[in-house]
């Protein structure tokens, strides 16, 4: 276990004995953790203890949360303006979510949590081989599984954030994100306590990628399960999900881990970040490099690879976002940044192919019977 | 879709060949006299047979033509009444082979034959380790058969015995029945060379089909490496020079069999040493009857064998001793071929998520792995035993015929059909017990001469993959699964069509055999003679593969085949040794040249040539 998570009151392991640790490295956190760093967080945590190249990062963990809000004392604050609040009223409701807000978003975390929050970013910097290394900011509410929840915490996702003081500053709006009009009150029609209700904030290091993509450990066009179909382009996976380029398309053999298709596309557009502004945009692919395959055969293979494991682990197809970073060399540099069930082909009921109780004969006539149509 | 008209095909005769169509039977020919059944061979669908036949037939060679043109027909018809097929209809042009499988049209018909079928076929899963039992005992019995079967020469006076012992018959009466004998064992071991045959590529096509079902983008090698046995006889001819190999090592007597790769001289060298005749006994024990593999596929008289060609034998062992030198295994990996296969099978199945689909699979693969070692073992016993044998003893009617005078070269009995031969027999004997010349010995020469230059040009004339009018369904187990017509293949094939210069050629498609990729030199071997210009690591290009080329892929990086499937020799070796291989490409020892770069994808089954 990194050292600093033993100092800083352990990992979730550790909990029993030392109370529930204010940070926490990803890879101390299992599905189960949801509770004390979110669905998201957990999630990522789960994907490294599967053996999951994830890119690195730590969680605000909820007790960090209550610890912050005790701190700067805005749990009475919030008790008083919430108390009295009637949800029919959107004016009362807008300002009692602006002034929420407000307060979290001005109040600086204790200088132990400051500390804390500094050294675990520090140490990420240094993983990572990148000073001040950039990362993602994002809320993992702890209630986004309940059905119909998701307004529970919004999803805030602050990208390319670079230094502490500006870490800092942004875990304070994904904190005060649980706090707009819209979930207060939703929470509030539900019955939701907003005491019992806490968020934590994942802070990761953003991936550089040269190419991403997303990954399917079954066919999208007919469920096959034996194969995995991998979508890929230059740049960030924006290009790929929001359709703006044809990405490169390839088709591995699950079973034997070769690639029994590929078809490379021209790919005109990539994004890229700009450091200044902090912001990703598009910019034109150079021309001689728009026909080239986007990920050479042995990232094919080890991206296939991930995606077996990350299936075998979840006993069902997956559907996977995934980044080959440009700041790493080649054997490390494939990352998955996200994991999530694939719907559409697991949630149909297909009939069996095979008739109940037919034998091998009454297969292989059946067959003959209907012969092979040729067009 | 449509394919050029077959009679329009063959109303271009190539100038110099006019009256080819004598050299096979008539009823070969596509016809323009008879309208029914000229209408019926427009309406048909005929593919070249380019998987048994990349070359011209020459007129004797046809009888294997005809044999299985009977055997598969009347299994599937006749005998096993397989519901919608009837059999596979025949056609030569130009010598290239046409076949065309015939439907059952009437569905009250198929419906009658269903419960024949079910019964018939029933029989022969159900007892079919019992009955392949059977095949082997009587397969056996024909090869010796053969062996035994004795061309007499025509003596100037039959011995004093035929007196003393009132046989009662001539050597010119058993020159004919010899002949006959002949031609009738070859027959008949056809007729059991598809006894098994259809019906176990029917329980492969259809375990092919369900898994297909299960698994849309499952290439077709990983369905056969799922029933590919591990220790058929295929291999042991290879085994065999290993074990050469090492016994020769051990006895030291290597320098000796690597000192030259003329086989009579090696021979001579080992004959002069104890150990060297220790190994020469060793030799003797494996050659029979692992020696008689072809070094084509046997189906063809100039597919000798490798008792006939020691030195490619020779050449093998050499190899293998060099392997063996530089303490390379030359083991066969069967244990991690068995465990690969095993883990195969296991994850796919894993893969299948209901429990119906996972006790068909499980039936289906028991029936095709049942049934498999048979589609593999029958070529060693058919192809290669008995057609090396076979290919002999007619040479040895070749020689008496030359004897004779009515053909110039043994080898020149090829050129002739084999009811001319009959016939030229009679010829023989009849003038023998006269007295007299044989008319034939006028006829045959100048026919022959005639006959070799037609050949000539056939053999530079490109058959078209495919003629007449496809179909929309096509029933017959054997088209689908041997030669892959399918939607694809015959899209390519009218692809192919269109290719006027083969040097503007930069990617060959083909069957992925085996997957990987590599890059590398080519080396185009026509025939398995010129293996040994083989360099390691380069990209084998060749007609097609069989056993007697194992040696050669313990040099190679890859494989490019002209002719085969997914269950070709080429595929399966290459399987093995983990090689990449793209077989069925058409046309690749015509594009390719040896040296140029290749980018082989097995995985995909593409080949490009880098120019």
């Amino acid at each position: 276990m990194d050292s600093a998570a033993v100092r800083f009151g352990g990992g979730a392991e550790g909990a029993a004995k030392a109370g529930p640790p204010l940070l926490c490295w990803f890879e101390q956190c299992r599905s189960e953790s949801v509770p004390l760093v979110g669905g998201k967080c957990a999630s990522l945590g789960e994907l490294i203890n599967a053996g999951v190249r994830v890119p690195p990062g730590f969680a605000l963990t909820t007790e960090g949360y209550r610890r912050f809000m005790a701190e700067a004392g805005i749990d009475r604050e919030l008790k008083r303006l919430l108390d009295r609040l009637d949800c029919q009223d959107m004016e009362a409701l807008e300002n009692a979510s602006a002034s929420i807000r407000a307060a979290i978003e001005a109040q600086p975390f204790s200088a132990e949590m400051e500390d804390l929050v500094a050294e675990n970013y520090r140490r990420l910097s240094l993983r990572c081989g990148v000073p001040a290394v950039p990362v993602a900011v994002r809320s993992s509410a702890t209630a986004e599984d309940l059905p119909g929840a998701s307004f529970a915490g919004q999803q805030d996702t602050y990208l390319w954030i670079r230094g502490t003081d500006e870490v800092l500053a942004h875990m304070r709006r994904c904190i005060s994100s649980l706090y707009t009009g819209r979930a207060i009150a939703y929470r509030a029609n539900r019955g939701y306590d907003d005491e019992q209700m806490a968020i934590s904030v994942g802070v990761q290091k953003m991936s550089n990628s040269y190419t991403a993509g997303v990954m399917f450990t079954i066919h999208p066009a007919n469920g096959d399960r034996s194969v995995i179909v991998i979508d890929s382009s230059f740049g960030f996976g924006e290009a790929v999900v929001s359709g703006e380029v044809t990405p490169d398309n390839f088709v591995v053999n699950k079973v034997t881990l070769d690639i029994i298709d590929r078809t490379v596309s021209r790919k005109e557009v990539c994004y890229t970040v700009d450091l200044q502004t902090q912001v990703s945009r598009a910019m034109e692919v150079p021309i001689e490099r728009q026909t080239v395959q986007s990920l050479i055969d042995d990232e094919i293979t080890e991206l296939a690879w991930m995606g077996k494991q990350i299936e075998k682990h979840y006993g069902r197809p997956m559907d996977i976002e995934w980044a080959v970073d440009k700041d790493l060399p080649s054997g490390g540099n494939i990352f998955i940044l996200q994991a999530r069930p694939e719907t559409v082909w697991s949630e149909k009921r297909q009939a069996p192919i095979a008739n109940p109780g037919a034998s091998a004969m009454d297969y292989i006539l059946s067959g003959m019977l209907a012969g092979k149509r040729v067009t | 879709m449509k394919f050029p008209n077959p009679h329009e095909v063959k109303a271009k005769t190539i100038p110099g060949t006019e009256g080819w169509e004598r050299m096979y039977p008539y009823q070969y020919q596509f016809v323009s006299d008879d309208p029914v059944r000229n209408q019926y061979e427009k309406d048909t669908f005929w593919f070249a047979d380019g998987l048994h036949y990349p070359e011209p037939l020459y007129p004797f060679d046809t009888i294997w033509d005809e044999a299985w043109y009977l055997a598969l027909s009347q299994y599937n018809n006749r005998i096993f009444m397989v519901p919608p097929v009837r059999g596979v209809d025949h056609r030569i042009i130009n010598g290239y082979v046409y076949i065309s499988p015939v439907p059952v049209k009437d569905p009250e018909e198929i419906g009658k034959r269903v419960p024949h079928f079910m019964e018939r076929a029933g029989y022969y899963f159900k007892n079919w380790d019992a009955l392949e039992a059977k095949w082997t005992v009587k397969m056996e019995a024909a090869i010796r058969e053969l062996e035994a079967l004795q061309i007499p020469k025509l003596p100037e006076m039959e011995d004093l015995s035929v007196v003393t012992d009132a046989i009662g018959e001539s050597q010119g009466y058993h020159l004919l029945k010899s002949y006959d004998d002949l031609i009738n064992l070859g027959i008949k071991c056809w007729q059991y060379h598809f006894e098994f045959l259809n019906l176990g590529y029917a329980a492969y096509v259809f375990f092919l089909d369900f898994v297909q079902k299960l698994f849309p983008s499952i290439p077709p090698q990983r369905v056969t490496q799922m029933i590919a046995g591990v220790d058929v006889i295929m291999y042991r001819p290879d085994e065999e020079l290993k074990k050469l190999a090492k016994l020769a090592v051990e006895l030291g007597v290597d320098g000796t069999l690597t000192s030259s790769p003329a086989w009579t001289q090696v021979a001579a060298a080992l004959a002069a040493s104890a150990k060297g005749k220790q190994w020469l006994a060793a030799l003797d024990a494996a050659r029979e009857p692992w020696f008689n593999v072809s070094t084509g596929t046997g189906w063809f008289h100039h597919d000798r064998s490798w008792n006939d060609q020691m030195d490619v034998p020779l050449s093998g062992i050499a190899t293998y001793i060099g392997k063996i030198k530089q303490g390379v295994s030359i083991e066969r990996p069967t244990e991690k071929v068995r465990a690969e296969r095993d883990r195969i099978i296991a994850e796919y199945r894993g893969l299948i998520d209901k429990e119906e689909d996972r006790k068909q699979f499980d039936e289906l693969l028991g029936c095709a792995t049942t049934v498999f070692p048979y589609v593999e073992n029958h070529l060693f016993y058919v192809e290669h035993w008995f057609h090396s044998l076979f290919w002999n003893k007619m040479r040895e009617v070749g020689a008496v015929m030359k004897e004779h005078g009515m053909i110039e070269e043994v080898e020149d009995i090829w050129l002739l059909r084999r009811d001319e031969i009959k016939q030229a027999l009679w010829d023989v004997v009849t003038a023998w017990a006269t007295g007299v010349t044989p008319r034939g010995t006028k006829v045959w020469p100048k026919e022959i001469v005639w006959r070799k230059g037609v050949m000539q040009k056939f053999k530079e004339w490109s058959a078209p993959p495919a003629i007449g009018t496809a179909p929309e369904v096509i029933q017959e187990p054997f088209t689908i699964v041997l030669w892959g017509v399918t939607n694809k293949s015959l899209t390519d094939w009218s692809a192919v069509q269109e290719v006027k210069d083969p040097d503007s050629i930069t990617e060959l498609k083909g069957f992925a055999g085996s997957p990987g990729i590599v890059e590398g030199r080519a080396r185009v071997c026509k025939t398995v003679a010129e293996v040994g210009q083989l360099q390691e690591g380069e990209i084998l290009v060749a007609p097609t593969t069989s056993p007697s080329w194992a040696p050669a892929f313990a040099k190679i990086k890859a494989c490019v085949t002209d002719v085969g499937g997914v269950m070709s020799h080429a595929a399966i070796v290459c399987r093995e040794y983990g090689l990449p291989a793209v077989v069925g490409t058409g046309h690749a020892t015509k594009v390719i040249k040896s040296g140029m770069m290749l980018r082989v994808d097995g995985s995909s089954g593409v080949i490009n040539i880098v120019r």
